[in-house]
């Protein structure tokens, strides 16, 4: 996969990429057993919770006041940030956050910064400005890492690396940590990643990590990981730098307790995730000297406006909709094309980007509602969906060229079509006589269509299509009630 | 009782037998079934592919046809989800007060078929006998969006003769989507091939359904592979009587 870039100005629509991840029947078998284990033990901890839904609507309930004072508490996070000891800077869009994140690691005098797993970073592609640089950046979370040393692209918000399985990591490993005689047990494979870390954990003296929430009220940032490497990276450098998008704010610390506990549920199937951190400005006593929080925009106030889209800034990262796509389970995360795949991604990508690089992912669902229900904060995705695709038609329908967008002219005539019942009608008699010369009779004598011609032959490609009826359902029940009936 | 059908268009043209079997299930509970005839679409093709302007107008001719019904039945599972999802916040959208009233009065009486039999009238044997080896798949809208839950099984349980298999991966999707089977035609193949492979473990004679939609879809590949497995919608199993032939 390296060297395909997940960056939908330039990556094919969602309907050719997924063609290509189709075929590749070893990331189909990794996704799906990855996704299988993840769902089953979420199914597991959360039956365990009497009260999931109402802690989903006290989830929701907060995301969504959040949004509607988003201001008022990045205002507030700011400030009390800034009296603890932090230093905020505001960004624009990702090019400007990066451009801070650069000099302040130059500002740090280190030309090496370790990395917590961050979406927000690879949303921005702050890995490939630091090297522009001359900065190397060293991803410390297992699964980045894998993908780091791989060359590949994340494909799963919560488990980059979860189109792997052990076997392709071993083979990582061992080429790019010169390891040739690596064992192929898990605790080998963690035994090498620990060694290849700690040296750097020790020698980086600066660190650059994402955020779970920030905490208006205190001012605090809260990152919550499984192994341990990220609250290293938050702990030993002199400099720690923190990226987070403003939608990452939440008003009070008392908020955590329900977040925290629809989070790593919903995410890995924990009840509670091995490390929460949760740190304050700066300390003389202990960890980093330096601390910096770069709150991004990045179209988010955009999306904010948008009083249908705006429920897609809820999102929590938890990855549970991934999981439960069967879009998603099919063909992986890279046929997205995008650093957010799955259902979440299908919503957040068009809205990142302007409309027009991300036209397909809207349409990447079979609008089943699996995203929906297992959600922690009740976003109603399928909804969002049919927003955006609203916005994809009315872009391809505006002007002149609205008159030769085929789908448009078809649509536009059915929606005329069933308008009136006559022509409804004569619609349903015309069918008949245009569908004759594609029908043949199979063996029982009943008429098959097996082949259908342009857009619609999708359908046919695996499926046959039967033969209309002769006799409509209106036109029997007339005949019925003209025989008294 | 008097029942209205929302028969929806594609079950008019390509499955008239679903609706057939709509009317002889409910006449033979006893109640007077009307057809209003100008009915034609719901809308959701419409509005599910994002053409929201182009289903506008059908909203305010559903609400038309059916005003004044005391109860209105609907033999797909999608389409009554189209309804109860969307036309609140369309006529809200079209600012149009006299149509918010109108929906707002007429969707609590709407019912997909297996729905007003289980919730409304309160049964599950309706007096069918089926003798065939049947698995039954819940289609998303109807297990998701109109929480049918275990209604059509229980309402598949009472019918004597049948040999019901429960289908492995009940809550996976069949890949049809509407458009979706079109515009995805790869993925959605994928999707399918998963969902037939469980219903032919089933060693099922027929898959049935409360949407006609995902049964097309079905089907259209069940036949393909020459599998010889028919697919047939909820209400003809119901519907059946003595003798009745696949
Ligand atoms: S949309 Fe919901 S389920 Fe999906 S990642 Fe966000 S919070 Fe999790």
């Amino acid at each position: 996969m390296s060297g395909v870039g997940l960056d939908p100005r330039t990556a094919p629509t969602f309907p050719m990429a997924a063609k290509t991840m189709l075929g590749d029947t070893q990331l189909r078998k990794n996704v799906r057993h990855a996704t299988d284990v993840i769902q089953a033990k979420r199914a597991r901890v959360v039956a365990e919770m009497p009260d999931w839904q109402q802690l989903r609507e006290a989830g929701k309930q907060i995301r969504q006041h959040t949004m509607e004072h988003l201001d008022f508490y990045l205002e507030e996070f700011e400030a009390n940030c800034t009296r603890a000891g932090g230093v905020v800077h505001w960004a624009r869009d990702a090019e400007e956050a990066r451009r801070i994140i650069v000099g302040l690691v130059k500002a740090s005098g280190s030309d090496e910064v370790i990395k917590i797993k961050s979406m927000t970073t690879e949303e921005i592609q702050l890995n490939s400005a630091l090297e522009a640089a001359g900065i190397h950046p060293f991803e410390t979370d297992l699964a980045e890492l894998i993908i780091q040393l791989g060359e590949d692209r994340p494909s799963h918000i919560v488990v980059p690396a979860l189109h792997k399985n052990r076997q392709q990591i071993r083979e990582i490993f061992q080429k790019k940590m010169n390891l040739p005689e690596l064992g192929e047990r898990p605790q080998d494979l963690a035994d090498a990643a620990r060694m290849f870390l700690r040296e750097k954990f020790l020698r980086v003296k600066t660190g650059v990590s994402g955020a779970n929430f920030l905490i208006a009220e205190t001012g605090g940032v809260c990152v919550v990981e499984s192994e341990g490497n990220g609250r290293m990276c938050l702990t030993l450098p002199e400099t720690l730098i923190t990226v987070a998008g403003i939608d990452k704010v939440v008003p009070r610390f008392q908020d955590l307790e329900v977040l925290l506990q629809l989070l790593p549920r919903s995410a890995t199937g924990e009840r509670m995730n091995p490390y929460n951190s949760i740190w304050t400005g700066v300390n003389a006593a202990d960890g980093p000297r330096t601390f910096h929080v770069v709150l991004m925009d990045n179209a988010r106030t955009e999306i904010l406006a948008d009083e249908e889209g705006r429920q897609t800034l809820n999102c929590i990262r938890c990855a549970a909709c991934q999981n439960a796509c069967p879009v998603y389970r099919q063909t992986g995360g890279h046929a997205y094309g995008s650093v957010y795949a799955g259902p979440i991604g299908a919503i957040l990508t068009p809205q990142l980007q302007e409309m027009k690089h991300a036209q397909s992912l809207p349409y990447a669902s079979s609008l089943c509602g699996a995203c929906y229900e297992v959600c922690p904060v009740k976003i109603n995705i399928p909804e969002v969906l049919i927003h955006l695709r609203n916005k994809v038609v009315k872009q391809n329908t505006a002007g002149v060229a609205g008159f030769f967008d085929v789908e448009a002219s078809a649509m536009k005539a059915m929606a005329m079509i069933f308008r009136s019942e006559r022509r409804f009608r004569a619609a349903q008699r015309l069918g008949r006589v245009a569908e004759g010369p594609l029908v043949h009779k199979d063996g029982r004598g009943e008429g098959w269509i097996g082949w259908l011609p342009g857009m619609l032959g999708g359908w046919t490609q695996v499926r046959d299509l039967q033969e209309m009826p002769k006799e409509t359902f209106r036109d029997w029940w007339e005949k019925r009630a003209a025989n008294g009936r | 009782m008097r029942v209205s059908l929302f028969i929806t268009c594609y079950n008019d043209t390509l499955f008239p037998e679903t609706g057939k079997a709509v009317v002889r299930v409910l006449e033979r509970l006893g109640h007077t079934v009307e057809f209003p005839t100008g009915q034609t679409c719901c809308g959701q093709m419409h509005y599910n592919t994002g053409y929201q302007a182009e289903a506008m107008p059908l909203l305010a001719r559903f609400v038309d046809q059916f005003k004044g019904a005391e109860a209105v039945v609907v033999p797909s599972s999608s389409c009554v989800a189209m309804m109860r999802d969307h036309y609140p916040k369309m006529a809200l959208a079209l600012k149009d007060k006299e149509l918010q009233r109108q929906v707002d009065e007429l969707l609590p009486k709407v019912f997909e078929f297996s729905e007003f039999l289980t919730k409304r009238l309160g049964l599950e044997d309706v007096g069918a006998y089926y003798p065939h080896r049947v698995t039954y798949h819940a289609s998303c809208h109807g297990l998701r969006n109109l929480v049918l839950g275990d209604g059509p099984m229980r309402l598949l349980k009472a019918v004597r003769g049948i040999d019901l298999v429960e289908l492995q991966g009940l809550e996976q999707c069949c890949g049809f989507g509407g458009t979706f089977a079109v515009k995805n035609a790869e993925v959605s193949s994928a999707m399918l091939a998963e969902k037939t492979t469980a219903v032919l473990n089933t060693k099922a004679e027929a898959c049935t359904a409360c949407d006609n939609s995902c049964l097309m879809h079905i089907q259209g590949a069940l036949h393909r592979q020459r599998t010889g497995v028919k697919t047939v919608h909820l209400a003809e199993i119901l519907a059946g009587d003595q003798g009745v032939a696949l």
